[in-house]
C-alpha cells in the first residue's frame, strides 16, 4: 500500500529577550544553576508576574514576518500541572487568546518554487526549568535557570507532506527569527525545539489518520531522520493491519527510533483559565504600524532582490540568503566593487571551505568583504589569473595584507605587457622548431591541441604570471606567421 | 498616661502625642508589646512577635521625630496579618505548610508603611491562606474573641481584629477576598476598609484568589484608616493590577458634610432573611446619617443571590492555581521520606494543607476541569459581569451603598464548623463587593447581647473618600467605635 505523511510542526521559540518574561532575570545560556533565578521565577509566595514588553514587541515582529493577523487583545491563560521543574505549578501561556493569529509562510524549497505553510498560530508563553538527573546519586537536581524564558510557540495546520518539506520551514524559520532579531534559533542549545505532529493516511484519500507528536527534536537532521523513522513504524503497523495509537513519542537519535513516553502525560487535563495577576495585552494599529517600520528586509525580498539586482540565479541566492550575515558581507563585498557573481562563488566557494575548516563564523572572517572585492577588481581587470587569485586568497586569509598588498609583496602580478610577452613567445618558437613544424603541418583540429604545449612553456618560463589569453592570442598570430 | 489610654488611643491621637514630645515611641510600642505578652495567650490573635525589631524601630521614629523627621505613621506600632510576607520574618499564612517559611522579601504594603515610619510588632492569626470566616481553620489554632472569648473574632484577618480590639496595637493590616477584613471587623467591634481592586499593590501578599484579594486596613476610627489607606495605596510596577492613579491624601479629604448623600439600601440585603436585630442595629446607625443630611434610597441589586455560587467558583478555581506551587519541592511543608515523586505531591500536601483549604482545592480543580469549565468557570465569570452591572446601575442614583457587614454577632466556636456552606453565609453581604471589586468599609453600629455588630458601606470604584467621609461622620456623632470588650479591663 502508499502511504502519504501528513504533518504539522510546532515550534517553541526562545526569545532573545535580555531578562524573562515575567521577571528581571537575565536570560543567558549556560549559567551556573538557579544563578539566573529569582522569587519570580521560583515561584515564591506572593511574587507576581510582570510582562516584559519586549517579548510582546518580538511576537508582533514574527506576526509581521510572516504577514499574520496580530490578535487585538491577546490574554494569558495559567496551565495547571505538576512538574519539579515547573515552579507554580502551572505555566502561564495563552490558550484562548493568542498574539499571533492565522498567517501563512513562503517556505524556498531546493528547486526555488516556494511552498506555502499556513501558520495557525504563534502564543507567547514562559519556559519552564530542567530537571538534572545526572548530578546527585538519588536524587533528581531543579535547575529554574531556563524558567521564565520567554517562548513563541508556533503552530502550524497540518500542511507537511515530506520531511524534506518540514526541513525547508524550519531552515526558513531558523532565517525568518534570525533576521527579525528576536531569537538565535540556536536548536542544540535548545532555543528551537520541534515537535512533529504526525500521521499517514492512504494515497489519494483525504481523512487524517490518527496522529502521535513526537516531541522535542533538537536538529534539522533528526527532525528529517525522526519522521523518517516515525513513518516506517506507522507504515508497519498499518500494513499489519494494526492501529495508530495517539501518543506523545520522543526520538532516540542514538538508535535512531521514535519511542512512547508514559500514557499518563497524553491524559493531562491542563485546567486552562484566564491568568488574573496579568492584564490582557491591548495591540493598537498604531503599535503594529510601529513595530513594522522596524523590520528589516526579510528573506524572501531579499532573494527576489539578489536575483532581480545581482542577477543572482536562484541557486546561489538560496544559498546566500538564509543567512543574514553572509548575505551581508556579499553586499558589502559588492559595494566595495566586486562583480556580483564572482561575489557569490568566493564567499560560497572557496571562503565558505575556508570557514568551515577553521569552525569560523562568517562574521569572524579573516578576510574583511573590501579585502574580497579588492581581489576580485584584481581578476576582473586581468591583474590576477584564477590560479594566482588562490594565492592571493591564502595570503588575505592568513592575514598578509589586502590583494595590493600581496600581489606586490610576492610579486603575483600577471604579466600583461604585450612586449615582454611577445619576447617570451618569439624565444619559445625560437627554441622548439620542431614542435612549430608539427603544428604547422597539423588539421585544424589538432593545431588547437598542439598550441598548448606553446602556452604551458610561456607560462612555465613567466612563472605562472603571463596573462593568459594574451599569450594564447600572440601565440596563434606568431605561429600562422612562421607559415 | 495610663496604660489603657494608650491601648485605647487612635493612631491620630498617639501620632499626636508623638509629635507633641508626649510619649515616645518606645513607651507605646513596650505598652504594645506588654499587652501581647499578656492577652495573647488567651486570644492567640498573634503568631508571631518580633519585640526586638519593633523596639530597634521605636527607637529609631524616636530619634526621627527629635529630627523633625516626621511621616505619616513615624512611631506608631502596628501588626501585620500573617499573609504579607515581611523579609526575615516567618510568615505562615496560618498554615503548615509554611510554618517554618521565612521570606527574603517585604510585601509592598509592608515596605511602604515601613517608609511611613511605622514600627512592626508581629504576625497576625489569620484562617489558613485566608480560607474561613471564623478564623478556626489556622494551624496554629482558633482566635478568641475578645469581646467572649467562647466566640470566634471573624475570619479570615480574625487575628488582626481581635489583636486590635484587645488593644494589642493602635493599627492591623488585613486582606478581604470575599469579606475578610470586614466581617471580622464587624464582629470584634472595629472599623476595617477594603479598598477598591487596584488600590493597594499585591506583590508580597501570599495569594488566594487573585483577581479578589485587596489588603486594607482596620483600626479604632474611620480616620486612622484613612491616614493607613493613604500609607499603603499606590502603582506598583510589580504588580500589574495595580490601578495607575493618583493616591489622595484620605484624612485630608475627611470632612463632616453628609448633607445631600444619597445611600443606597439594597432591597436583597434588607429581605426577610436579614436577622430583625441586625436590621434595627444598621437602620438606627443610618438613621444617624439621615440626620445628618443624609438621603435613603431603596435600590435594587438583583443578582445579590448568586454572589455565593459566583464566588465560591471563582475563588477556589484561581486558589487551586495559586496554591499548586506548594508541592513540597522548593520550599514550604515536605512530608518525611517520600517514596517517589507522586508520593511527595500527595502527602506534603495531604499533610501541609488543612481541610478547608483542601476542599476549596479540590472544589476549584473541579471547576475549571474538562467539561465542566464552561458550566461552572466561565459561567461564573459571566454572572460576576452581571453583579458588576448591577452595582454600576445602582450608581447611577446613589453616592453609596449601606448594608449590614455580616448576618449577625460573632458566633459560638465550633457551630459553623460542620457545614461549610452556613459558615459561606457569613460573608452573603460582602461577598458581592470583591466581585464587583468595589471598596467596602465596616463601621461598629452599636452591640446586640454585647456583642458589637457593623455597618457596611459601599463605594464607587476609587472613591473610599466617599465611605470613609460617611463613616467618619458616624464616628463624629456616635461612640458605638470606641467601645471596647470587656475584656480588656479585666485583664490589663
Amino acid at each position: 500500500m502508499s502511504w502519504e505523511t501528513v504533518m504539522g510542526l510546532e515550534v517553541h521559540l526562545q526569545l532573545a529577550t535580555q531578562s524573562k518574561i515575567f521577571s528581571g532575570s537575565a536570560t543567558t545560556f549556560g549559567a551556573a544553576p538557579n544563578e539566573q533565578a529569582d522569587a519570580v521565577d521560583l515561584g515564591m509566595p506572593g511574587m507576581l508576574p510582570v510582562l516584559n514588553e519586549e517579548a510582546v514587541r518580538y511576537a508582533v515582529k514574527f506576526g509581521l514576518g510572516i504577514g499574520a493577523r496580530i490578535g487585538e487583545r491577546s490574554v494569558f491563560d495559567r496551565k495547571n500541572y505538576f512538574y519539579p521543574d515547573l515552579p507554580k505549578g502551572y505555566q502561564v501561556s495563552q490558550f484562548f487568546a493568542p498574539i499571533v493569529c492565522e498567517g501563512v509562510f513562503e517556505v524556498p524549497l531546493k528547486d526555488g518554487t516556494l511552498f506555502p505553510i499556513r501558520i495557525t498560530r504563534a502564543h507567547l508563553e514562559e519556559d519552564a526549568g530542567k530537571s538534572v538527573h545526572d548530578a546527585f546519586s538519588r536524587e533528581t537536581g531543579i535547575d529554574l535557570n531556563r524558567a521564565g524564558t520567554p517562548l513563541l510557540e508556533i503552530v502550524t495546520e497540518p500542511d507537511f507532506r515530506s520531511a524534506e518539506q518540514a526541513v525547508a520551514y524550519l531552515k526558513a524559520l531558523h532565517s525568518l527569527v534570525t533576521y527579525l532579531g528576536i531569537s538565535d534559533g540556536n536548536m542544540a542549545e535548545g532555543s528551537m525545539r520541534c515537535d512533529i505532529n504526525i500521521s499517514l493516511r492512504e494515497k489519494g484519500t483525504d481523512a487524517l489518520g490518527i496522529r502521535t507528536e513526537i516531541k522535542n527534536v533538537n536538529s534539522f537532521r533528526f527532525v528529517e531522520r525522526a519522521i523518517h523513522s516515525e513513518y516506517e513504524r506507522q507504515a508497519d503497523i498499518l500494513e499489519s493491519g494494526g492501529s495508530i495509537t495517539q501518543e506523545t513519542r520522543l526520538y532516540d537519535a542514538e538508535q535512531n527510533v521514535t519511542r512512547s513516553m508514559r500514557s499518563k502525560e497524553v491524559a493531562n487535563d491542563y485546567r486552562y483559565f484566564p491568568e488574573p495577576d496579568l492584564l490582557p495585552i491591548v495591540i493598537d494599529a498604531e503599535y503594529i504600524e510601529a513595530v513594522r517600520a522596524t523590520l528589516p528586509e526579510l528573506p524572501g525580498a531579499k532573494r527576489a532582490r539578489f536575483i532581480a539586482d545581482y542577477r543572482l540565479n536562484d541557486y546561489d541566492a538560496a544559498l546566500l540568503v538564509p543567512n543574514h550575515a553572509l548575505a551581508d558581507y556579499f553586499e558589502s563585498v559588492v559595494t566595495a566593487g566586486g562583480a556580483a557573481k564572482p561575489a557569490a562563488n568566493w564567499i560560497l566557494g572557496d571562503l565558505t571551505a575556508a570557514l568551515n575548516r577553521n569552525e569560523t563564523d562568517i562574521t569572524d572572517s579573516p578576510i574583511s568583504a573590501a579585502q574580497l572585492a579588492g581581489l576580485i577588481v584584481r581578476i576582473e581587470d586581468g591583474t590576477l589569473s584564477s590560479k594566482l587569485a588562490k594565492q592571493v586568497f591564502d595570503g588575505l586569509w592568513s592575514g598578509k595584507g589586502d590583494a595590493d598588498q600581496i600581489i606586490e609583496a610576492r610579486g603575483l602580478k600577471q604579466v600583461s605587457d604585450s612586449g615582454a610577452l611577445e619576447s617570451m613567445v618569439d624565444a619559445v618558437i625560437a627554441e622548439n622548431p620542431d614542435q612549430v613544424a608539427q603544428y604547422l603541418a597539423a588539421d585544424e583540429a589538432k593545431k588547437k591541441k598542439l598550441s598548448g604545449f606553446f602556452v604551458g612553456q610561456i607560462m612555465k618560463a613567466s612563472k605562472g604570471q603571463a596573462n593568459p589569453q594574451m599569450v594564447n592570442d600572440l601565440l596563434l598570430k606568431k605561429l600562422n606567421d612562421q607559415s | 498616661m495610663t496604660d489603657s489610654a494608650l491601648l485605647c488611643g487612635s493612631v491620630t491621637s498617639l501620632r499626636q502625642q508623638l509629635r507633641d514630645r508626649v510619649i515616645s515611641s518606645e513607651e507605646i510600642t513596650r505598652a504594645c508589646l506588654e499587652r501581647i505578652e499578656a492577652c495573647n495567650g488567651a486570644l492567640n490573635a498573634v503568631i508571631t512577635v518580633c519585640a526586638e525589631q519593633a523596639i530597634d524601630s521605636a527607637r529609631k521614629a524616636d530619634k526621627a521625630i527629635a529630627r523633625g523627621d516626621v511621616a505619616s505613621l513615624t512611631g506608631i506600632p502596628l501588626l501585620h496579618k500573617d499573609i504579607f510576607c515581611t523579609n526575615g520574618v516567618r510568615t505562615t499564612c496560618g498554615s503548615r505548610m509554611l510554618e517554618q517559611f521565612v521570606p527574603a522579601y517585604d510585601a509592598t504594603v509592608v515596605t511602604k508603611m515601613q517608609a511611613e515610619g511605622a514600627v512592626m510588632l508581629g504576625k497576625c492569626n489569620m484562617d489558613e491562606f485566608a480560607m474561613g470566616s471564623s478564623n478556626e481553620t489556622s494551624f496554629f489554632g482558633a482566635v478568641k474573641n475578645p469581646w467572649d472569648l467562647n466566640c470566634v473574632p471573624g475570619g479570615s484577618s480574625g487575628g488582626s481584629a481581635a489583636a486590635l480590639a484587645a488593644g494589642m496595637a493602635p493599627l492591623v493590616t488585613g486582606t478581604d477576598t470575599g469579606g475578610s477584613i470586614r466581617q471580622p471587623a464587624s464582629l470584634c467591634g472595629v472599623t476595617g476598609l477594603k479598598p477598591t481592586y487596584g488600590r493597594v499593590s499585591r506583590l508580597g501578599i501570599i495569594a488566594f484568589a487573585s483577581s479578589l484579594d485587596q489588603a486594607g486596613p482596620m483600626a479604632r476610627t474611620a480616620e486612622d484608616c484613612a491616614i493607613a489607606l493613604t500609607a499603603m495605596s499606590g502603582i506598583d510596577a510589580g504588580d500589574s493590577t495595580s490601578a495607575d492613579l493618583p493616591v489622595p491624601d484620605f484624612q485630608a479629604g475627611l470632612n463632616h458634610d453628609v448633607q445631600g448623600l444619597r445611600i443606597g439600601l439594597p432591597r436583597e440585603y434588607f429581605n426577610d432573611d436579614l436577622d430583625p436585630v441586625v436590621r434595627e442595629r444598621v437602620m438606627v446607625a443610618l438613621s444617624v446619617l439621615e440626620q445628618a443630611g443624609a438621603t435613603l434610597v431603596d435600590i435594587e441589586l438583583p443578582h445579590s443571590h448568586y454572589a455565593i455560587a459566583t464566588y465560591y467558583v471563582i475563588a477556589p478555581a484561581e486558589a487551586s492555581a495559586n496554591l499548586a506551587r506548594y508541592d513540597g519541592v522548593r520550599f514550604g511543608y515536605r512530608c518525611d521520606e517520600p517514596k517517589d515523586l507522586e508520593d511527595l505531591y500527595l502527602r506534603s500536601r495531604s499533610e501541609g494543607f488543612g481541610e478547608e483549604v483542601q476542599r476549596r482545592i479540590l472544589v476549584g480543580t473541579y471547576a475549571l476541569s474538562a467539561g465542566f469549565y464552561d458550566a461552572y468557570f466561565n459561567k461564573a465569570q459571566q454572572v460576576r459581569r452581571v453583579i458588576t452591572e448591577d452595582f454600576t446601575r445602582a450608581f447611577d442614583h446613589v453616592d453609596m451603598i449601606a448594608g449590614p457587614s455580616a448576618p449577625g454577632v460573632a458566633f459560638q466556636f465550633g457551630a459553623k464548623q460542620q457545614d461549610p456552606v452556613a459558615m459561606y453565609m457569613e460573608d452573603i453581604y460582602t461577598l458581592a463587593v470583591n466581585l464587583a471589586g468595589l471598596p467596602g468599609l465596616s463601621t461598629p453600629a452599636g452591640l446586640i447581647n454585647s456583642m458589637p455588630v457593623g455597618l457596611q458601606l459601599i463605594g464607587k470604584p476609587f472613591d473610599e473618600q466617599t465611605i470613609l467621609n460617611a463613616a467618619h461622620r458616624l464616628q463624629t456623632d456616635t461612640d458605638w467605635h470606641m467601645g471596647t470588650p470587656q475584656f480588656t479591663t479585666v485583664t490589663s
